[in-house]
């Protein structure tokens, strides 16, 4: 029998563009929501979480509404870029982005919380400005939570099913991940497939979250 | 000269206070701000640094206006050019000495200023090293020599010597007092410990409640009664022994135990666990170095 790697290709692929992706956009997000005072605070936070407690069908649904070509945004898209969205891999990117946005920022939002305000106050009254405090001070200090944030973000998009499938569908090659390759192959009564991707994924899964644990205590005991 | 007028609401932990302080410090002096703690000691120097604001005031250093209320002018702490030596030194844990202490540096071409700094301080063994290695004392040397590097207008200080023991206290004071001298730069040193006012300041402020109550130079402050010739202590009696015609009375002062000999007239109405003075004259006290 012959294996396909594309689903798992794919997988990679998926979880290493939104993982960079949400690293731009969490960052910022995270530091955002806890220096900030501001009211709009109270809304943009429960927001990032609601991944954590919706099921991811009903992401999936809206942007499926979202985006599809008879919607608004689908059809403006398609007409004036010639992008679609809906059934493609830039739709599994925009699905995953979302998805595991709590999971890049909550962590990074914590370490931004639990840092010393003294030492940013201590890096402002040597005169560097927020930026620089940022860049060379806080981000540098709260290395363990960046990581965690990275690697789960990572790993969290490697097991994402619902709404993949709810965007993406199952086309080979573009949107098939493993996942719903595991799903199909199941249904399809192939056991034998199905367990080999299963079995890369959960090796994979403990190997990130493994090296993760590894490196962070490595990490409190140059920092403590 | 440098003015400071400041108020502002502030909650301590014994409840809400108004702080409202207006002084002002010639220049090339080193002024001392003593107070219990909850005075309102380190909020005025954040007043001054930009790290917290006034409610209403007036900040001017040098020509500098740093903080008018009625203009509606705040300078960030960024374009303060002040030296703020924080109580717990605020290093930054992952720079090595070295790279803390070139952080500081606005222009990179002064590096030589680094390594005279930290030659002058002996610390330039351990510039590689990071500062969770080094002990309290030299962890706030580099913190010291760091807030100098920015070639500040005014120096400020927040108890930075509070947690070291007392030789490394004395020791780091007369690196301090040798710093002040060289560079002159107007200086405000909060404490509350008086062995340091006598030690570096020429003008002293006392604060309490938010409010100067006393301000002129440490001799003439505590003058009156911290420097006359008696001894006085309040302490406390453990027993009351008679021996004879006399009593032996042991009095518990702080931690230790003295026995002072009294009449039995003076002793006929004392109890153990009374408050008492225990006081000597000027002529009769023997001092010794330890």
């Amino acid at each position: 029998m012959s294996l396909d790697w594309n689903p798992l290709i794919l997988t990679f692929q998926l979880a290493l563009v939104t993982t960079i992706i949400l690293m731009f956009v969490g960052i910022p997000l995270a530091y955002w929501i806890a220096l900030t005072r501001g009211k709009w605070k109270y809304v943009i936070e429960p927001l990032v979480s609601m991944p954590l407690v919706l099921p991811p069908t009903v992401l999936g649904f809206y942007i499926l509404l979202f985006f599809s070509p008879r919607s608004f945004l689908g059809s403006f898209l398609e007409t004036f870029f010639h992008v679609k969205v809906v059934f493609t891999f830039l739709g599994l990117v925009i699905g995953s982005v979302l998805f595991s946005l709590p999971f890049m920022v909550n962590p990074i939002k914590a370490g931004f919380q639990s840092f010393p305000k003294s030492l940013i106050e201590a890096s402002y009254a040597l005169g560097k400005s927020k930026k620089e405090t940022l860049l060379k001070v806080i981000l540098p200090n709260i290395k363990p939570a960046l990581w965690t944030g990275i690697v789960m973000a990572f790993a969290h998009t490697i097991g994402e099913f619902g709404v993949v499938l709810m965007i993406g569908g199952n086309i080979p090659g573009e949107t098939r991940v493993a996942s719903i390759a595991i799903f199909g192959e199941v249904e399809a009564l192939n056991y034998s497939a199905a367990n080999f991707y299963s079995g890369i994924l959960f090796l994979i899964s403990f190997g990130i979250l493994f090296v993760l644990n590894v490196v962070n205590k490595k990490d409190f005991k140059v920092m403590s | 000269m440098i003015k400071v007028r400041a108020k502002k609401n502030l909650l301590t932990s014994h409840g809400p206070m108004r702080l409202a302080v207006d002084f002002q410090i010639p220049d090339k002096e080193l002024i001392t701000l003593f107070g219990p703690s909850g005075s309102g000691k380190t909020t005025i120097l954040r007043m001054i640094a930009g790290l917290t604001d006034p409610e209403e005031g007036f900040i001017q250093v040098e020509d500098e206006v740093w903080f008018d209320s009625d203009k509606g002018i705040n300078r960030p702490v960024q374009e303060r050019q002040i030296s703020f030596v924080f109580q717990d030194y605020n290093l930054f844990p992952n720079m090595t000495i070295l790279e803390n202490l070139r952080y500081a540096l606005k222009d990179k071409k002064e590096e030589g200023l680094v390594y005279e700094l930290l030659e002058m301080t002996r610390l330039t063994e351990l510039k590689d090293r990071k500062p969770a290695t080094l002990s309290g004392g030299q962890k706030q040397r580099v913190a010291l020599i760091r807030a100098l590097l920015r070639k500040p207008k005014i120096f400020l200080l927040d108890e930075p010597l509070s947690s070291l023991d007392l030789e490394l206290r004395l020791k780091l004071q007369d690196e301090i007092l040798a710093l002040y001298e060289r560079l002159k730069i107007p200086t405000v040193f909060v404490t509350h410990d008086l062995s340091e006012i006598f030690k570096i300041s020429s003008q002293i402020f006392i604060l309490e409640q938010g409010k100067i109550s006393r301000s002129g130079k440490p001799s003439a402050i505590f003058g009156e009664e911290a420097l006359s010739g008696k001894f006085k202590f309040v302490g406390n009696i453990l027993e009351l022994k008679r021996e004879d015609f006399l009593y032996i009375v042991t009095v518990q002062i702080g931690n230790h135990l003295t026995k002072v000999v009294a009449t039995e007239d003076e002793a006929k109405d004392w109890h153990v666990g009374d408050r008492v003075l225990v006081a000597a004259k000027a002529f009769n006290p023997i001092i010794m170095r330890i």
